[in-house]
């Protein structure tokens, strides 16, 4: 049975397991579970073994790194060089970077095996994985219900220990969310930390990689290896980059978290309320305290999102136009003709949508009373931010509304699919990190997460609230039904 | 299953028309079928009655926020650096010249 990053890498080192040992049982599990749950789009084994073999012959000199030895994931929108590159998209059906993304980069460097690619909504754009081109991902912990989006193949790989961390990209909540609708641990760390070059764009002013794992402490590691200005990302940050897993003592003595109950209104699950209510009371016990903090322009913060979100999408994915890489209709007469058959055809119906709205709020005449309306209002979502943090460290809530919902119930209906999203775009908006805890099941035993939101570049103060949280519970340690050892 | 209670908007909302689909596609690239454009006007529809509570909000003198920590700092140096080969460029085209180097794509001019 997999266990924790941090622990696999410790037993490498040690010579209790060899890299490719791991590498097998990490493949034999993706082999017999991936066909029911379509986590991984694509799995490099041949790839994966050579570079676990090419590891165990440098233990002497490499075993020091931080992640030696240790299988990771990544979620389809990160380039890998010479492995397909999806983005869960019919259009990069059949595309093979000739580069790796930046994480990529940092992962192997720093001694990880990447086994494979998971499936997401078609260049992130969904909160449900339904919207791959591939296929839904399902959810762990009952088959028939979604593992949340975008990252929902990453979040569904690391809750049924296929990897012990899986990366994914954040734009409006596609880490956390997933995360919390699966029962492990996500982190979307502050808007820069996280180089994106190689990350395929959604929306620029807001997408941001981070970990899912089984762990605090494996996020936090994860963390520091992936963190750090990059020069090819000019959004990436300066600031120094901490030994994020050195800082978890589990002492929240002091610690003032923030509560926003004024947003939990219309379509919050009583079941969710109460088990975000009993996490918070034990931070409380554990030395804490709970203070009241309002955003007041947060019940408008899904309307200036999908505006935003939709209108940079639809300027970034004018790139994939058949010419240069990806997915070109066949037989078109004239230039414009391919163009426009190449787009039909390889982007689905999300997608679609999101360039048509993006195209009409960003086109002459609407430009003021939508885009830059919704800029306008951004502001004062971030303000309000701001102003909770002169009172508080940490603000909590919920992560997502719901547990995880059937597969089906939300695709016909976007606006519904994007109300789920209440809890995490404010946050997105602002740039700020977050992390989803595991904080308990609902009695159908479907995993709830909390949220815990910092500060920008604040990510040491979120992830020792949520270590301590994982320290006083057993959540994070409850596997989903099918992979109970037997 | 919990639904959420959408606000209805304050006033009627112009609607999202076949028409405006239409323009908007052919400004965005997309042969949408006829199927596409009738379901678009729909959704598109809703989530503008939705959206529309952005433009009751009183932003007179509030800064719009491009990004949210700000623009970059450090910019690199304008240095010239090694960059993907020609022959790597062109790797991924659905169709190309490989030996020159170039992207090939249907006629452009009659």
């Amino acid at each position: 049975m997999m266990t924790s990053a941090l622990e696999i890498r410790d037993a490498i080192r040690s010579g209790r397991a060899s890299t490719v040992e791991v590498c097998r049982s990490a493949l034999t599990r993706i082999a017999a579970l991936n066909p029911s749950l379509n986590a991984f789009h694509t799995v490099d084994a041949d790839g994966a073994l050579a570079r676990a073999a090419a590891l165990d012959a440098r233990r002497n000199e490499d075993g020091h790194l931080p992640l030696f030895g240790v299988p990771v994931a990544l979620k389809d929108n990160m380039c890998t060089r010479e492995m397909a590159t999806t983005a869960g998209s019919r259009i990069l059906d059949r595309y093979i970077p000739p580069y790796d993304a930046a994480v990529t980069e940092r992962l192997e460097a720093a001694g990880a095996v990447i086994i494979g690619k998971t499936n997401c909504d078609e260049f992130a754009m969904g909160s449900s994985t339904e919207f791959s081109a591939f296929g839904p991902t399902r959810n762990p912990w009952s088959i028939d219900r979604t593992p949340g989006g975008s990252s929902g193949g990453s979040a569904a790989a690391v809750a049924a220990r296929l990897v012990p961390i899986a990366l994914g990209s954040d734009t409006g909540g596609s880490i956390r969310q997933p995360a919390a609708l699966c029962g492990v641990v996500g982190l979307k760390p502050t808007y820069g930390r996280v180089s994106r070059y190689g990350l395929l764009a959604f929306a620029s002013s807001l997408d941001q990689i981070g970990p899912l794992t089984t762990t605090v402490a494996d996020a936090a590691a994860c963390l520091s290896i992936i963190a750090g200005h990059d020069e090819r990302d000019a959004t990436s940050s300066t600031a120094l980059v901490e030994d994020y897993a050195a800082t978890l003592t589990g002492d929240v003595r002091g610690l003032r978290i923030g509560v926003t109950r004024s947003l939990f209104g219309d379509g919050l699950d009583p079941e969710v309320l109460t088990a975000c209510d009993r996490s918070l009371e034990q931070l409380r016990e554990a030395g804490a305290s709970l203070v009241d903090v309002e955003l007041p322009h947060s019940s408008h913060a899904i309307a200036v999102y999908y505006l935003v979100a939709m209108a940079e999408a639809s300027s970034n994915l004018s790139r994939y136009d058949g010419v240069r890489y990806g997915y070109r209709a066949a037989g078109a007469s004239s230039l414009g003709e391919m163009y426009d058959r190449t787009r039909d055809d390889g982007f689905g119906p999300e997608v679609k949508r999101r360039i048509i709205l993006g195209t009409y709020v960003l086109s002459a005449g609407y430009y003021d009373a939508y885009y830059l309306k919704a800029q306008q209002v951004r502001t004062l979502i971030r303000q309000d931010y701001e102003r909770a943090f002169a009172e508080v460290d940490v603000i909590a809530m919920p992560t997502s509304p719901t547990p995880a919902f059937k597969l089906g119930d939300r695709v016909e209906d976007p606006l519904q699919m994007y109300l789920c999203d209440v809890f995490t775009v404010g946050v997105s908006l602002s740039g700020l990190p977050a992390i989803s805890v595991p904080c308990g099941f609902t009695a159908e035993r479907l995993p709830i997460g909390l949220q815990l939101i910092g500060r920008a570049m604040g990510e040491v103060t979120i992830l020792r609230a949520a270590d301590a949280l994982e320290r006083a519970t057993t959540f994070a340690r409850e596997l989903p039904p099918d992979v109970r050892p037997a | 299953m919990l639904r959420f209670l959408v606000p209805e908007p304050s006033h009627a909302k112009d609607t999202f028309t076949a028409a405006d689909v239409e323009r908007l596609a052919r400004l965005a690239r997309l042969a949408l079928t006829p199927e596409e454009i009738s379901l678009f006007s729909h959704q598109l529809a809703d989530f503008l009655a939705y959206a529309e509570q952005v433009q009751q909000l009183d932003t007179s003198g509030v800064a719009p926020t491009s990004h949210a920590i700000g623009a970059p700092t450090e910019l690199r140096h304008d240095q010239v650096t090694p960059c993907l080969s020609r022959d790597l460029a062109v790797s991924q085209a659905p169709e190309a010249a490989r030996g020159a180097g170039l992207f090939k794509v249907p006629r452009v001019i009659g």
